[in-house]
This record gives C-alpha cells, sequence and structure tokens, in this order.
C-alpha cells in the first residue's frame, strides 16, 4: 500500500512539473509578449528595455531554471498587465469559478446518479428509455448552445432571469445549469452502465437466492460494487471544478478563473496564464490521486492485494 | 480520460440481444442524417445557392423564408444557409482528419507499448498522465491562443484528442493477442514485428478501434466548435458551425436564426453519431460479446 501510495505520487509530482514545463515551453516559444504587450510603433530601446526587465533577454534554459526556483519559494510571477502577484490575481477569481461549478456538481451528482441507478433497475420500462434518450442529448448539446438557448428563453423571451453578468443569485442559475447538464447525462449513462453490469453479477443472484429482500440486495450489494466505476468519473468532474466552466463563463459574462484565461491569453500575460494552467494542472492531479486512494478503500481487493 | 478502464455500456453477455437497446427508427435517422451531412460536405461547392462571402447589404438580417434566403441572412446579408453548407463541410474536414491522426497515434503508441514494455510504457503512461490532467479545451486554448490559429494546427492539434483511449485499448488488445496462438506462430514463422501488428493484430482489434472512432468523432466536433465559438478556432473569412454560432450569438435577440441554424446541425449530427455509435458497439465490439 505504502509503495503503491508513494508511486501515484511521485507521478502526480512528475505530472505538475510536466504541464509547468509545457506551459513555459510552448508560451515562450510562440512569439515575443513584449511586442504585444507595447503595440507595434515602440522604439526598439523600449522593448529591449522591457526585455531585460522581465528576464525575457535570458537564454530560455535561465529563464526555466529562475522560474522553477521561484515557484518553489512561492513566488509565481507577476502580471505585466498591471504587475500585481499573478498567484493574487488567479485566486481572487477562484470564488466566483466555484459559486457555478459547485451548485452544478451538487446538480449532476444529486439528479445524474439516480437517474441512471433507477432506469438500471427499471430496465426496458419507458422511464429507462426515457433517461437513455435525454441523458445522450445532455451531453451531445454543446454548452454555449445550450447557454444561448437558455438565454434565450429566460431572459429574452420570457425575461425572468438575467442574461449575464454576477450579481444575485439569480445571476448564478442559468450559468449553473448550463454547466450541469452534460455531466447529468454523462453521470446517469455511466452509472445505469455500471449498475446493470453489477446486476448481472453471479452475487447478486446468490444474494437473492438465499432470501436477501430486493432492497437490501441493491443497497448492500448493488450500489457498493457500482459506486467503483462511477468514483472515477466523478473524481474527473471534481477535479475540473476550476477548469470546466470556461466556455460558460464567457457566455455569461462571469468573471471566473475562464475570462481571466481567455483574457491574459489573448493579451499574452505569461505569468497569469502559467499560474491558471498550474492551478488547473494541480487540482486536476491531486483529485485523481485521491480517486486512486478511494479505490483501495472502495474496493477491498485492491486493498488485500499484498504490497510488494 | 483516466487510463482506468471503464464499465462498457452494455449488457451482461446472457441478457444482450443485439442492437436492441436503441429502437431502430434512431439509428435510422442517425444514419440518414450523417449521409445527408456527407454529402453536404462532399458537393459543398455544388449545392450551395450563393458565395459565403456574397453580401447583399441592402438585404441583411432578413428573417428565415425570405425568397432567395430560406434561412434567412446575417448582419452582412450573407446567406444563412450558403454558410451553414460550408460550415458542415470544414467541421466534418477538421473533426474528420483530426479523429485519423488521433486514432493512427494513440494506436501506435499503444502498439510501441505492448511490443517494448518498460520504459517505453513508462512513457506512455505518463503521456496519458499529462493529458488527464490539462483539460484539453484549456490546453488548446493555450496553444492556438499564443501560436495564432490556422487549419493545420487546428487539425494536428484536434489530432491530440483522444488517442490516450485508443493507446490502451491497443495495448491491451495487443498484449492479450500475442499470448494467442496466432500472434506466437506468426512470429516463431519469423515475421517482424512490424509485420505481426499491422497484418495480424490490427486487423483483429480494428472493430474495437472504429467503435472508438464513433466515440471520438463528436467529442472533436464539439471541442472544434467550441474553440471557434471562442474565436480560437477557424478563422474568418472561412467559417465552421462553432464559429457562426460564435459571431450569431451578437444578434441573439433581433436575429437569434444565424445561431439556431448551425446549432442545430451541430446537435444533430452528434447526436447522429452517438447514436450510431451505440449500434456499432452493440454489433461489432468483440470485447463485450
Amino acid at each position: 500500500m505504502i509503495r503503491f501510495v508513494s508511486i501515484r505520487l511521485l507521478r502526480a509530482l512528475i505530472t505538475v512539473l510536466a504541464v509547468m514545463t509545457f506551459a513555459f515551453v510552448v508560451l515562450r516559444m510562440s512569439g515575443d509578449p513584449a511586442e504585444v504587450l507595447l503595440g507595434p510603433d515602440v522604439p526598439q530601446s523600449v522593448i529591449d528595455a522591457f526585455r531585460a526587465e522581465w528576464g525575457l533577454d535570458a537564454p530560455l534554459w535561465q529563464q526555466y531554471l529562475s522560474y522553477l526556483g521561484a515557484i518553489f519559494t512561492g513566488d509565481f510571477g507577476v502580471s505585466m498587465r498591471d504587475r500585481s502577484p499573478a498567484l493574487e490575481l488567479v485566486l481572487e477569481r477562484v470564488p466566483a469559478t466555484l459559486m457555478l461549478t459547485i451548485p452544478a456538481l451538487l446538480l449532476k451528482l444529486g439528479i445524474g446518479i439516480p437517474a441512471g441507478v433507477y432506469a438500471a433497475l427499471h430496465r426496458d420500462s419507458a422511464v429507462d428509455r426515457g433517461v437513455i434518450l435525454l441523458a445522450i442529448l445532455g451531453f451531445t448539446i454543446p454548452s454555449f448552445v445550450l447557454g444561448l438557448v437558455l438565454v434565450l428563453i429566460f431572459a429574452v423571451t420570457l425575461g425572468v432571469l438575467p442574461s449575464g453578468g454576477m450579481g444575485t443569485w439569480q445571476h448564478a442559475i442559468l450559468p449553473a445549469i448550463t454547466i450541469s447538464i452534460g455531466g447529468i447525462g454523462i453521470l446517469a449513462r455511466f452509472s445505469r452502465s455500471a449498475m446493470i453490469e453489477v446486476l448481472g453479477q453471479p452475487y447478486i443472484r446468490t444474494a437473492s437466492a438465499k432470501g436477501v429482500s430486493w432492497r437490501d440486495v441493491v443497497r448492500g450489494h448493488a450500489l457498493p460494487n457500482a459506486a467503483v466505476p462511477i468514483v472515477t468519473i466523478v473524481g474527473f468532474m471534481v477535479g475540473s471544478l476550476i477548469a470546466g466552466a470556461v466556455v460558460v463563463e464567457t457566455i455569461f459574462s462571469w468573471p471566473g478563473i475562464g475570462r481571466l484565461l481567455i483574457v491574459s491569453v489573448s493579451n499574452r500575460d505569461l505569468a497569469v496564464v502559467q499560474c491558471i494552467l498550474l492551478l488547473i494542472a494541480a487540482v486536476m492531479v491531486v483529485s485523481n490521486l485521491i480517486v486512486d486512494l478511494l479505490y483501495g478503500w472502495l474496493d477491498p481487493r485492491l486493498r488485500a492485494q499484498p504490497a510488494h | 480520460m483516466t487510463l482506468a478502464t471503464s464499465p462498457s455500456d452494455t449488457t451482461t453477455p446472457e441478457r444482450a440481444p443485439r442492437a436492441r437497446r436503441l429502437p431502430p427508427p434512431a439509428v435510422t435517422f442517425g444514419l440518414t442524417w450523417l449521409g445527408l451531412m456527407i454529402l453536404c460536405a462532399i458537393f459543398a461547392d455544388l449545392i450551395r445557392p450563393y458565395d459565403i462571402t456574397q453580401m447583399d447589404l441592402s438585404a441583411r438580417l432578413s428573417p428565415p423564408g425570405t425568397p432567395g434566403h430560406w434561412l434567412g441572412t446575417d448582419e452582412l446579408g450573407r446567406d444563412v444557409l450558403s454558410r451553414l453548407i460550408q460550415s458542415v463541410r470544414v467541421s466534418l474536414v477538421i473533426a474528420f482528419g483530426a479523429t485519423l491522426i488521433s486514432a493512427v497515434f494513440g494506436t501506435t503508441l499503444g502498439f510501441l507499448a505492448a511490443q517494448f514494455r518498460g520504459v517505453v510504457e513508462h512513457v506512455v503512461v505518463m503521456l496519458a498522465d499529462f493529458q488527464a490532467a490539462l483539460p484539453f479545451l484549456i490546453m488548446s486554448l493555450a496553444v492556438l491562443a499564443f501560436f495564432g490559429s490556422s487549419m493545420v494546427l487546428l487539425v494536428c492539434l484536434m489530432g491530440f484528442y483522444g488517442w490516450e483511449r485508443y493507446a490502451r485499448i491497443a495495448r491491451g488488445l495487443a498484449i492479450s493477442a500475442g499470448a494467442q496462438g496466432y500472434a506466437a506462430a506468426v512470429v516463431q514463422l519469423g515475421a517482424t514485428p512490424r509485420r505481426v501488428y499491422l497484418h495480424h493484430i490490427l486487423p483483429n482489434v480494428a472493430s474495437t478501434l472504429i467503435v472508438s472512432m464513433t466515440l471520438t468523432f463528436p467529442e472533436i466536433i464539439l471541442m472544434e466548435s467550441g474553440l471557434s465559438f471562442l474565436g480560437l478556432g477557424v478563422q474568418p473569412p472561412d467559417t465552421s458551425l462553432g464559429n457562426m454560432v460564435g459571431f450569431g450569438r451578437e444578434y441573439l435577440t433581433n436575429a437569434p436564426w444565424i445561431m439556431l441554424g448551425p446549432a442545430v446541425v451541430i446537435m444533430l449530427t452528434t447526436l447522429s453519431i452517438s447514436l450510431v455509435g451505440d449500434w456499432l458497439r452493440d454489433r461489432l465490439d468483440p470485447t463485450i460479446r
């Protein structure tokens, strides 16, 4: 077990390092931020001074080493735009994004899993077919289409909800619903198939045959076993709490991480983009790590394996 | 997104009536719609009533049903139907190219991992970890914004989408095929690894890979249209489904038809591929039989 955990930890660290390196190399190789930030008509001396100030004139490997060194001391760089620390800029946007993604996650879990389990328990019924159809519709509709259609209906035509911006809790309703629909579809479908697979297993028949009531079979035998694959998907959803709202934030002009990313990317604000990518990757890696460790807890077969 | 195995989306073997899970009318509809879209893409130049950049300033923002402009016109008086037809072509070509790249790349890595194991396998797992850590949309967004978007870059970038799925499947199937008689036999006969993989193992695992392609294809369409919607994918004057929705968004209140046409096409296309893909999986995929 200790070996398993330490290997996973090492892999997680390597992954985060790889993302940092990728972000650094891609962003530095793609052109000079000085020209974009300062504009085309600036004299060469100003550009040179800017490059020297931000350390852009050093060789790439030197820039990379000093970037890594700074990160280990908690220095994530300074925004080239307004010269405030990048980490601060990024972290102050996190609550806004979570205000959308956490309610959306709760909707996904609260609707998706029960719908899938119910459909599996009533297989081939009208409800089951309805759930399948809605689930497929849910994850094939692009979020930007869904968002705009919701705006068209509830903001433009009915005028009952605001079409964008952040203010009262009503402002969060449409974006949160838009984010959740795809995930509800995926979870419903996934839990349905996981549940159907489990219900076909011999141990379910054994439990029913020895007289356990159906309700207890489902609760005590089917659900815990079906939970193992569902946890993978839920882990992925938790991992994208920060990153999962880019498009929706754009549609609803919501001032979260996604908006900041789009704006910083078009401004070539290197430190901010790097900081966001690092945050996204770290959240994702940590939640994948937790999922892997949860497997051991949920699935006793993994626990029983001798650590060697 | 992870290498963890997922439960197959079907039933246990003993209660699996083939292709009964989805009613055939839905599949028929899907196949018909896809056929229509493919014809549309192939013959775009012939069936398009107007050029996509041809402006008719006297007929700006005409609603659908206007004679001559059956789906209306946009803010510059360009025919929405013509642009829609061209967009279908662009979006399908990107998705098709990217799906092929992703399938070839992923399958190759999977076979390499199966053949050499050890270090190669670790590298492939690390690449997959990397891909799982950085959501694809975010990665593409950064790359496209910093390098500038071009058609070639867009197709290549999309070609990295979903490769880990093929790699996982190809590796698993190749390892199990290697344990079976036929692969061992041709190896004994002196076949090169290249011959073993391309002529013997690949045909045996092809159906599973094709099924994964039907999964990746709609996701790539959604990804491309998402990027184009954000203004980072296909660039004007060229047009794609997502790009039309993105520009149509500005006229949501007074000319919603600009964005509704492409939106419906995206939905019906991804829906059709999902329906057909499910049906194909039930019929073709040997791993769930």
